[in-house]
């Protein structure tokens, strides 16, 4: 009965969204007020109806309802709680309902906090998230209904993919749709903004916080996906430059640049036709990320749905969105009127130049993760494209960007002075330099680039630094008067801020972690002792672990340093007799500065079993600096220009004032 | 503290990096086992998705772990085990695809693409630096914009 309930819900929803999408957008057209009235309520009875669809999915997965086929080939009675719920959206139907959920939770906040909008713009806004709304419950209902009844029920479910029963994995697809679809909000605004022929300002500073919330939620999926990949996967990589990461890599790499560019347009009213394009790749990116990985066109761990029908429609929806904004684009931009002029060295020439280093690092990832596609499709011979490619092509063309983050800020806006720039940057440089020395002197046998590359991590963080101290006027004026103008410093620079350190912290890792790892491969019997840098491990002993639902061969390994006791770690090789496979959880223990990463293998036969062990330099802070970038990303949302109604409530204040004149 | 950097440089130096290698595939000479290493990377595991061999625990990157440091044994400049290994699995099995007709578009296109950018970046440049200035307000518009703002405000 619930089961049906959700499904009708669905039903529901999409006549609702199809209402919310004719019927603001032709009162938006003849200025009728009481039509684009609808688009509110609309956006809010659609949210309402696909959580009561969610709710049943996740009723069904939490009560074990086994006469529903979902859950009867993606769940099972004894699994935690925990990937019971993320069972929800750990399969292809699942994770569709999830993402429309999200798509009308967007919708919905808009109608919610969207009153600083002019009415005509919110309406054509909701209107056309409506659409992608109407195109993706079309897709659930006809090609991926969650709700198919089983006749008769089997007595027990199918499991969950042991890969995918893990913390770190139940909470990387609701952060990376959030961050997909939150994209959405941007292609909404753009295309609202181009049929209404008008894009200013305020434009800019009404979808900036939408853009932001999305990369927020899409910098913490792809750091906790590649943390998941470094723990998981067993050999301690992060990044694989796989199809499927490289399709949230490169909306992740848009929304970047569309964030750099609105600057422009809110300060400046610049760049507006550059920016309304960034903000329609964006999405078109997140909807080809969404295709790769549901079409199953990619065999990925990922594709759970291999069925043409699903490609064909996802592609269908592609072509519409992708062609229909691109159209308007082309059909209504040059209408848009180019705003104020600067010279090439200046705030905006800088924050072109990064967003064009940074579309061209998407165009590489674009082509490396596409051509191999293509090429087939074309009848070409079959090719991989692996991570050299874009060690050739994406590392030498965000280096010179990685270069610049610094120096971005320091710039003026419209004419700049570089030496004057340049100048304020002097410390940093300078302890970057330093940091740079000291790296060598510890690590002068490693790879001769990773000095180099720790300088240019060092000089990320130390000019975010040098930023912060220049605008507080830190040791120019009295310390009590630079702290006064910290607290009246905007958030969004300290966020800008923080996020450009944070990105420094994730170079740093990638750098100490690839430049400096240790990797040990042994065989040892119970007894046995090998040796890790300046680390001794002993094997004491290898038994049975009952666990949930998987039996587990648990290693327990000895950890000494200097002659002294450390710590016990426990790499385990779990069992899932359900799903009939086996994963291994590596033990790992972290002192921030570096990981002990510690394996077991296969039992060779003669009572010795494969370790290995790794120490990974730096590695954590790869996923710290992600947290960080995010949090300025948070900090820079708090900013109180973008904070609910603070423009209206501006003009009531003046409107106030004025009479006292 | 200096023996111990000592000793941290000195392991680093000596650690033969190894992955997805059991112990005992290795080769003895540490300089042949490197290079093994190295090409180990640039091939493709062939039933894996996208792991090198280097990474992959599949028997078949196993045998394709041996196949190459046998190769290596026999005397085989890098480019000849490359050479040999695609001869017999084909392109598809390189990491890192050749150069040549097929894949001109995907080596050549970010950078074209990167050109084009700064290309187009240039036009824009010296269209504005053309563009006719803007003549400035005349004394007597801005008295006229003053009293219509002012008039606005009241």
């Amino acid at each position: 009965m619930i089961a049906e309930i959700g499904h009708f819900a669905l039903v529901l929803a999409l006549g609702v969204a199809l209402i919310q999408m004719v019927v603001p957008m032709m009162g938006a057209q003849r200025h009728d007020a009481a039509m684009m009235a609808v688009a509110r309520p609309a956006a809010l009875m659609q949210f309402a109806l696909i959580l009561v669809a969610f709710t049943a999915l996740l009723w069904a997965f939490l009560t074990s309802d086994f006469s529903v086929s979902l859950v009867a080939e993606n769940s099972h009675s004894t699994k935690p709680l925990i990937y019971k719920i993320s069972g929800v959206w750990g399969n292809h139907e699942g994770s569709m309902v999830l993402w429309v959920a999200i798509l009308a939770l967007y919708g919905a906040l808009v109608a919610l906090f969207g009153n600083n909008l002019p009415d005509a713009l919110r309406a054509r806004v909701l209107s056309v998230q409506a659409s992608v709304g109407v195109a993706f419950l079309l897709f659930i209902l006809l090609t991926s209904n969650p709700f198919l009844r089983l006749d008769p029920a089997p007595f027990e479910g199918r499991g969950l993919n042991p890969l995918l029963q893990d913390p770190g994995l139940a909470f990387h697809p609701p952060f990376l749709y959030a961050g997909y679809v939150g994209l959405s909000m941007a292609f909404s605004f753009a295309c609202a903004a181009l049929i209404e022929g008008r894009l200013d300002a305020s434009w800019a500073r009404w979808v900036r916080p939408w853009t932001l919330a999305a990369w927020i939620a899409l910098t913490l999926g792809i750091a906790m996906g590649s943390w998941w990949a470094y723990y998981t996967l067993g050999w301690g990589g992060f990044w694989f430059w796989d199809p499927v990461e490289n399709a949230s890599l490169m909306p992740w790499i848009i929304a970047t640049a569309l964030l750099h560019s609105a600057i422009v347009v809110e300060k400046r009213d610049a760049l507006k036709s550059w920016t309304v394009l960034l903000a329609i790749f964006a999405f078109s990116l997140s909807l080809i990320g969404t295709f790769l990985v549901r079409s199953g066109v990619l065999t990925s761990v990922h594709a759970f749905a291999v069925d043409p029908a699903r490609g064909v429609f996802i592609l269908g929806i592609l072509v519409i969105f992708i062609g229909g904004g691109l159209g308007l684009y082309a059909y209504r931009a040059p209408a848009l009127k180019a705003g104020g002029l600067f010279a090439p060295i200046s705030r905006e020439g800088a924050l072109l130049l990064n967003n064009l280093l940074l579309a061209a690092a998407c165009v590489a990832v674009f082509i490396g993760t596409l051509y191999p596609l293509f090429l087939d499709a074309i009848g070409g011979p079959k090719i991989t494209v692996g991570p050299p490619f874009f060690n050739l092509t994406f590392v030498p063309i965000t280096l010179p960007l990685l270069c610049m983050v610094p120096l971005g800020p320091m710039l003026s806006w419209k004419r700049a002075d570089v030496l004057a720039a340049a100048q304020r940057l002097m410390a940093a440089a300078g302890l970057a330099f330093v940091a740079g020395l000291i790296v060598l002197g510890f690590w002068h046998k490693g790879p001769w680039l990773a000095p180099l590359g720790m300088m240019l991590a060092a000089w990320l963080v130390f000019g975010a630094f040098s930023e912060i101290a220049y605008r507080l006027r830190l040791f120019r004026i009295p310390l009590r008067e630079s702290l006064g103008k910290a607290w009246h410093l905007p958030r969004a620079a300290w966020g800008g801020a923080l996020a450009h350190a944070g990105l420094g912290i994730v170079l740093a890792g990638i750098v100490g972690m690839t430049a400096w790892r240790i990797e040990v491969v042994t065989a040892l019997k119970t007894g046995e002792s090998t040796q890790v840098g300046d680390t001794v491990l002993t094997l004491e002993k290898v038994g049975l672990r009952e666990g949930p639902n998987y039996e587990a061969t648990t290693g327990i390994v000895k950890v000494e340093q200097d002659g002294r006791f450390v710590a016990y770690m426990l790499p385990e090789k779990r069992n899932f007799p359900v799903e009939k496979q086996e994963k291994n959880e590596a033990a790992i223990r972290t002192n921030f500065m570096s990981d002990l990463y510690v394996v077991l293998g296969e039992n060779n036969g003669q009572g010795a079993w494969t370790i290995r062990a790794y120490r990974n330099y730096l590695a954590p802070w790869i996923w710290i600096g992600g947290v960080i970038m995010a949090f300025g990303g948070v900090i820079s949302l708090s900013d109180r220009r973008y904070r609910v109604g603070a423009p209206l409530r501006a003009r009531k204040l003046r409107l106030n004032a004025q009479p006292a004149e | 503290m200096m023996r111990f950097l000592t000793l941290l440089c000195l392991l680093v130096a000596l650690a033969l990096p190894v992955r997805a290698v059991e112990p005992g595939e290795a080769l003895k000479d540490p300089a042949l086992e490197a290079r093994a290493r190295e090409i180990s990377q640039e091939l493709r595991c062939l039933v894996c998705q996208n792991q090198s061999i280097d990474d992959s625990h599949a028997p078949l990157a196993r045998d394709l772990r041996l196949l190459v440091r046998d190769r290596l044994k026999a005397g085989d400049s890098d480019e000849q085990v490359l050479d040999y290994i695609v001869a017999r699995y084909g392109e598809f099995v390189l990491m890192k695809p050749r150069f040549g007709p097929d894949t001109y578009l995907l080596w050549l296109g970010p950078g074209l693409a990167l050109a084009i950018g700064i290309w187009i970046l240039f036009a824009m440049y010296r269209r504005n630096a053309t563009a006719p200035e803007v003549p400035s307000l005349s004394s007597a518009e801005i008295a006229r914009l003053d009293a219509i703002v002012k008039d606005h405000e009241r």
